[in-house]
């Protein structure tokens, strides 16, 4: 026990859940994570009051940096109103009190379980990512022995095997999430599970990059602008996917569409993921070729009613 | 925390015990946030709010408010002599973080320098392994003067393109220590150069071109 310490009562929680204990222990693995980008610092992860599927890793990262005077976003596939990042945003509200927020450009930190948003992240702002299964190498070798050897001595040979047999076989990469990358020219690492799409987007990106893994016990973290580069061949060099039309609703263009089914009888369109950007757009006044269909029209009034509902703080 | 700030009988000096943060949870992730801030974006300078601590010297506020933020009974640290020296410095330590002090270098997780100008060698300290380099130690120097003007030049993660560095004193044979120390990247040390407001950190990460005006 020492001074700094603060029990935590049954029905009292400490700021943002954890205690203070818990939270040096993170913070300092937070420090060799920045210090040694893309490596995975083990963590003695904590039991969370949500299952692991929920993305606890995030969960204490962000609990740990978390501060009064924060503004957080919570985000799951892109949208801030699914039942993940719904739990998560209350979460915080409840153990932190600290603002929130849908906006973008509004959050200090954001955190994620896919997707990255569409507006560039700036330098004063930080985002957290939820990771599944951070061993890029573990498809290939179970062992944690073995992959921990294979980052000390760098031998990716066999990844850079199995990414080109991907390439004879379908001929083109398949992997299309948690798609591996090489970063500071030093140590492969699984975005995960984030679409290929917005891997070029943590490639020197002003804002910090942290990762965590709750059930795998793991933290890492890019810096602002490290270099990360998608494995790939010179004959076969790295692509993202290509949507062949714009967002229905705001018309935005190279940015990662999600299918959306409009009506029993197979009627569909492809919107923005990222539910944010594409507001922002829609209020700007900019109009997809959808957004005069009634039942696109309910979707994006939905949308924007969701939206409104968030209190103003 | 007022009550912990009378003197305890079993305190070896006659002086009282110095308070730790006013507001322990907020305060250690203030302080904990501008720590990152600094390892995140090599060589930029960050105003560290130190709580109002007013610890033995040769302790200072900052570098007190790193050791409350960062130090607990799982963190072995290494001081220094002049540290080592001042039974009110380490009674504050273990007090108000429970860190073990430890007499090797070599065990330690942090290392507290009061006097940057005669720490011969970085080398003496855990530099983590290649299957771990995380267990390194993070050495805190303590008294600097820092700038972003200066010979030093940085780059490397959390740096855009290149930032000028100076910070001193240190000892003459510093400079080569760190461009040695990050040779060995994915293994070194990490350093926090701590002045008397604000702070600088250099992650192992993070590549030295010293030139000559
Ligand atoms: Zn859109």
């Amino acid at each position: 026990m020492t001074a700094q310490q603060k029990p935590l009562d049954e029905g009292e929680y400490n700021f943002a859940y954890l205690d203070e204990q818990t939270k040096r222990m993170i913070r300092r693995a937070i420090l060799k994570g920045i210090a040694v980008p893309g490596y995975q610092v083990p963590f003695a992860s904590r039991e969370m009051p949500m299952p692991y599927g929920w993305g606890t890793g995030g969960v204490q990262v962000t609990a740990s940096i978390l501060g009064a005077d924060d503004c957080l976003k919570v985000i799951d596939q892109g949208s801030d109103d699914t039942t993940n990042a719904v739990a998560i945003r209350g979460f915080f509200e409840k153990t932190a009190g600290v603002e929130t927020t849908f906006e973008t450009s509004k959050a200090s930190i954001i955190q994620t379980r896919h997707r990255i948003p569409e507006k560039d992240l700036r330098e004063d702002q930080i985002i957290v990512f939820q990771v599944p299964i951070p061993e890029p190498l573990r498809f290939l070798e179970p062992r944690e022995t073995e992959t921990r050897k294979m980052h000390a001595l760098e031998e990716y040979g066999l990844m850079h095997v199995k990414l080109y047999e991907d390439i004879a076989k379908n001929g083109h990469i398949a992997t299309t999430y948690a798609y591996p990358v090489l970063v500071n020219n030093r140590y492969v690492m699984d975005p995960s599970p984030t679409p290929k799409f917005d891997n070029p987007k943590i490639d020197k990106m002003a804002a910090l990059q942290l990762y965590g893994a709750g059930r795998e016990k793991r933290i890492y973290a890019i810096p602002p602008y490290t270099e990360v580069k998608s494995l790939d061949f010179e004959d076969y060099p790295f692509e993202v996917q290509k949507f062949d039309k714009p967002c229905g609703l705001c018309g935005a263009e190279n940015v990662y569409l999600d299918e959306v089914i409009l009506d029993d009888k197979g009627g569909r369109m492809f919107v923005c993921s990222d539910s944010d950007y594409c507001e922002e757009r829609r209020e700007a006044g900019h109009l997809g070729p959808m957004a005069a269909d009634p039942n696109a029209m309910t979707l994006a009034g939905g949308t924007s009613d969701q939206h409104s509902e968030e209190p103003a703080r | 925390m007022t009550a912990l700030n009378q003197t305890s009988g079993q305190n070896q000096t006659s002086a009282p015990l110095a308070a730790g943060f006013a507001d322990p949870v907020q305060d250690a992730q203030r302080g904990f946030r501008t720590i990152m801030n600094a390892m995140a974006r090599p060589g930029s300078l960050q105003a560290l709010a130190t709580g109002g601590l007013k610890p033995p010297a040769p302790l200072t506020p900052v570098v007190a408010a790193i050791a409350l933020t960062l130090f607990d009974y799982d963190t072995p640290v290494w001081l220094d002599v002049p540290f080592a020296r001042s039974e009110a410095v380490k009674t504050f330590l273990r007090f108000h973080t429970g860190a073990p002090i430890v007499s090797e270098p070599v065990e330690a997780g942090f290392a507290l320098i009061a006097d940057p100008a005669h720490l011969s060698s970085l080398g003496k300290f855990h530099q983590g392994t290649l299957e771990y380099p995380d267990r390194s130690a993070t050495v805190i120097l303590t008294g600097q003067t820092l700038s972003n003007e200066g010979p030093v030049h940085l780059s490397g993660p959390g740096i855009e393109t290149e930032t000028a560095f100076s910070t001193g004193p240190v000892s003459l044979a510093f400079w080569d220590q760190v461009k040695a120390n990050n040779a060995q990247f994915p293994r070194g040390v990490d350093l926090i150069f701590a002045g008397s407001a604000e702070i600088a950190a250099l992650p192992r990460s993070t590549m030295i071109t010293v030139r000559e005006a």
